[in-house]
């Protein structure tokens, strides 16, 4: 019997994406941000998460997707992996589903235009929801994060 | 039980005790005669023993053991203090002390260390020296009175007694007996010395002290106790403890202690009363000496141990309730009502005092650093042969526990430094004029927002002339360069990185170990380190410290819609230059600032502001900062006003950030970066 996982839910543009809940260190409204200069387009910049300053990167530009305009939706997941805490400002965030760890596919080359890497892999609910899970740990890499920097320069 | 719950607590006190012995023996060194120290000493071994053998460390318990047996005899007058016991003793502390650091690190503390015990137990046994005749006479002494076995008092006590009655004090002899069915006899025991102690002193107790402990007698004990309160009263506290039968309270005068004491008033009457009046003075010394303690140990105990992860949390909850004042500050002169307006104003003086008592947390004495110096300075003097005093002053500076931590091996190296090639040796200084004994002075004192920490030794000084040399072979200067440097600068030379070799040590005066590693540590602190030299007098090593690293005070500047903070510290001027004063050098933007001229650097285009720019400007707000010597002037749009604020990091997701080095929180909530100064100069 394979594990349950409980999944955060939120979406970017058209499509739902899930993190563990465990991974999860809070979900917040959009709030001020304080842009770091240079630095690549996808950090947005600094938030203050009572008290202690932690990064936001905007998750579609991350991957290369068009970035979607603030709503009254916008949310800020916050997450903690390998020690590090940012958070990402996604379009919505608004359920928390059981998914079994057997229902997660391995994802196909290409998915809405992010790199197979980036994904942990599909999974379906009740058969007409497609949620797709997120590597965070690839999505924070951080060599990437030199190598764009590079790039950009 | 679960020992490891106890383990850290048994580390932390074990290294305080360790630290006291070591200060206490230290201390000693300098006044062999000096029992109080000899009763501190041997208090904080007996506890480090007690500590050991319950947590099962048998060799650390051992090994204190045989040295408070040395101890002992030299608290009871029966030892002299020689260089030989010293150096053993000292062994026996570096032994304990690895020992302990073996249990930090996971050990079991065991060690061989049966060379030390050794020589402890030759000491006790008087076979060290083996002439020396007060050694012998102690030991018949001793043996004598466990011969006899009775309730008799050696002379020392007897006097101490005896002058406790000319001075009006009252002395009773005391004889418990437990109940029968007393279970924890030492811990009644315990209690009556604590009454007692409380109310005078123990003179005297039959059997002795570590046996009432062990619990190595039936059910009557005596002892003879000077008292500050009559007999009555006495009784009467001493039979409130429970589990005491009967209590035996008389009175002595002189005529029955000159009784009690015959037996083992021996002959020598003249050599004895002299040691007696020699012991008197003692006593009285250490009566003196007693109330001092008495004052200084409740104090010690009020300290508690904080884990700095909760000082930090406390810290961050503090911030935010900063924040939240501000706000409400805000909303209060919106609404205008006055009832809400006082309410916050008095959060507002109540939430200040709180800032400087959370500020004060993790503010702790350089002492904690400067304690372990004497010690190495002294064994660091022995191993060179060279004699050498090191006066410490302003120990009691505080500073903000992070610095704390990391000025240690900094500061050590400094002394080394020094003591190895700074201070001669004896000869040397006897050919030079100057007395045998070479000072190093350790000073700590506050100035401004700095603490500033001096390492002064008169040595023979540095060389200009081979720094000069060095630093021009090694490509550090040019041959032009140096001609225009000033003394001082020749010899802050010697911090330069590559300058140190190992053979530029014996090569030029000696200075350069490291001294680099020193002054980058020191100015990763925030802080700065310099040296002043002058040849054949010394030299003095000046470092520079910011009080805490947590909070700075900042000029916040505005760039369009941003803010930043900028280090007052690196801050050398703020103005307001015409743009028609810019002058291009080779393409690059310069001013004239002070007969020198600088470069002009534009903050908005070094961090892309998205809505700012000082093009169209016909006069530019500046500041002007520095980076050691070079001087820049950085164009921003606003000042605001200076401010402290709260350093915190970006996190670890985004690190070397160009110009930033850091966040911090500003009143309305917002995160405002702190501009990295040294990164805009190139």
């Amino acid at each position: 019997m394979a594990e349950e996982l409980k999944v955060i839910v939120f979406g970017i543009g058209t499509e739902e994406y899930g993190i563990e809940v465990d991974k999860v260190r809070t979900i917040e409204r959009m709030m001020p941000i304080t842009r770091v200069p240079r630095t690549p387009s996808f950090i947005k910049g600094v938030i203050n998460l009572r008290g202690i300053v932690v990064p936001v990167l905007h998750l579609s530009e991350r991957f290369g997707l068009e970035e979607s305009p603030v709503t009254d939706h916008t949310r800020i997941i916050v997450v903690a992996v390998n020690e590090m805490e940012v958070g990402f400002i996604v379009d919505s965030a608004n359920d928390v589903v059981d998914i079994n760890e057997d229902d997660i596919d391995t994802p196909p080359e290409i998915v809405g235009g992010i790199q197979a890497k980036y994904l942990r892999g599909i999974a379906k609910i009740n058969d007409d929801r497609l949620l797709i899970m997120l590597n965070l740990a690839e999505v924070l890499n951080k060599n990437e994060l030199v190598q764009i920097e590079q790039l950009e320069v | 039980m679960d020992m490891n719950a106890y383990l850290s607590m048994f580390i932390d006190e074990s290294n305080d005790h360790l630290q006291s012995l070591n200060e206490n023996l230290l201390r000693l060194e300098g006044a062999p005669e000096d029992i109080s120290i000899v009763q501190d000493i041997f208090r904080s071994a007996h506890t480090l023993k007690g500590m050991s053998a319950t947590m099962g460390f048998e060799d650390l318990a051992n090994l204190t053991h045989e040295m408070e047996n040395v101890l002992d005899l030299v608290r009871n007058n029966k030892l002299k203090m020689d260089a030989f016991i010293f150096d053993t003793l000292f062994k026996g502390l570096d032994a304990l002390e690895s020992m302990v650091q073996d249990v930090i690190n996971g050990g079991t503390g065991k060690a061989d260390v049966s060379d030390i015990v050794v020589n402890l137990q030759r000491i006790v046994k008087g076979e060290h020296l083996s002439d020396s005749p007060k050694a012998d006479s102690s030991s018949t002494q001793s043996t004598a009175a466990s011969v006899e076995k009775v309730t008799a008092l050696d002379q020392f006590q007897s006097s101490v007694l005896q002058q406790s009655i000319e001075n009006g004090h009252q002395v009773y002899f005391i004889k418990v007996t437990l109940a029968e069915t007393c279970v924890l006899k030492a811990a009644r025991c315990y209690m009556v010395f604590d009454v007692l102690e409380n109310t005078g002193e123990v003179v005297k107790s039959e059997p002795a002290v570590e046996d009432l402990e062990k619990e190595k007698f039936d059910r009557t004990f005596t002892v003879f106790t000077i008292s500050k309160i009559n007999e009555e009263e006495l009784v009467k506290r001493l039979t409130q403890i429970s589990e005491i039968e009967t209590v035996e309270v008389s009175a002595l005068d002189v005529d029955t202690l000159a009784t009690l004491s015959v037996n083992t008033t021996v002959t020598n009457d003249a050599p004895i009363a002299k040691q007696e009046t020699k012991q008197a003075e003692q006593a009285t010394a250490n009566k003196a000496a007693a109330p001092a303690r008495a004052q200084g140990a409740p104090v010690a105990n009020r300290t508690i141990r904080v884990d700095i992860d909760r000082l930090d949390s406390l810290m961050n909850l503090f911030s935010e309730l900063l924040i939240d004042r501000v706000r409400l500050e805000q909303l209060a002169s919106e609404i205008k009502r006055n009832e809400l307006t006082e309410t916050v104003e008095h959060m507002a003086r109540v939430s200040s005092d709180l800032q400087n008592i959370v500020l004060k947390l993790r503010m702790v004495p350089v002492d904690t650093v400067f304690n372990r110096f004497p010690r190495m300075v002294r064994d660091l003097a022995k191993s060179l042969d060279k004699k050498i005093d090191l006066i410490i002053t302003g120990a009691e500076t505080e500073l903000d526990r992070t610095v704390i931590d990391e000025i240690g091996d900094p500061l050590v190296h400094l002394l080394r430094n020094s003591v190895d090639h700074g201070v001669e040796t004896v000869n040397e200084r006897i050919a030079a004029g100057k007395p045998e004994t070479g000072t190093v002075h350790l000073r700590a004192f506050h100035s401004g927002n700095f603490v500033f920490i001096e390492v002064e030794e008169d040595g023979r000084g540095i060389n200009k002339a081979k720094v000069l040399e060095k630093a021009i072979s090694k490509g550090i200067v040019t041959k032009e360069e140096a001609d225009r440097l000033s003394d001082d600068e020749i010899s802050n030379l010697i911090f330069a990185p590559g300058f140190s070799t190992a053979d530029v040590i014996s090569d030029i005066s000696g200075r350069g170990v490291g001294l680099d590693v020193v002054k980058t540590k020191i100015t990763s602190l925030g802080g700065n380190v310099t040296v002043t030299s002058v040849e054949g007098k010394g030299s003095k090593f000046s470092v520079q410290l910011p009080l805490t690293l947590s909070i700075i005070s900042a000029m916040l500047i505005k760039l369009g819609s941003e803010k930043y903070a900028v280090p007052l510290t690196s801050i050398v001027e703020t103005s307001i230059i015409q743009k028609s004063s810019i002058i291009n050098v080779h393409g690059n933007q310069m001013i004239k600032f002070r007969n020198s001229v600088i470069p002009v650097v534009s903050l908005s285009q070094m961090f892309e502001s998205p809505d700012y720019d000082e093009s169209q400007e016909t006069e530019h707000e500046v500041i002007v900062i520095h980076k050691g010597e070079k001087l820049a002037a950085i164009i921003i749009d606003e000042f605001i006003g200076q401010s402290d604020i709260v350093l915190k990091t970006l996190g670890k997701y985004l690190t070397n950030i160009f110009g930033v080095s850091g966040a911090t929180i500003l009143g309305d909530g917002q995160v405002a970066l702190i501009i990295d100064p040294n990164a805009l100069i190139k």
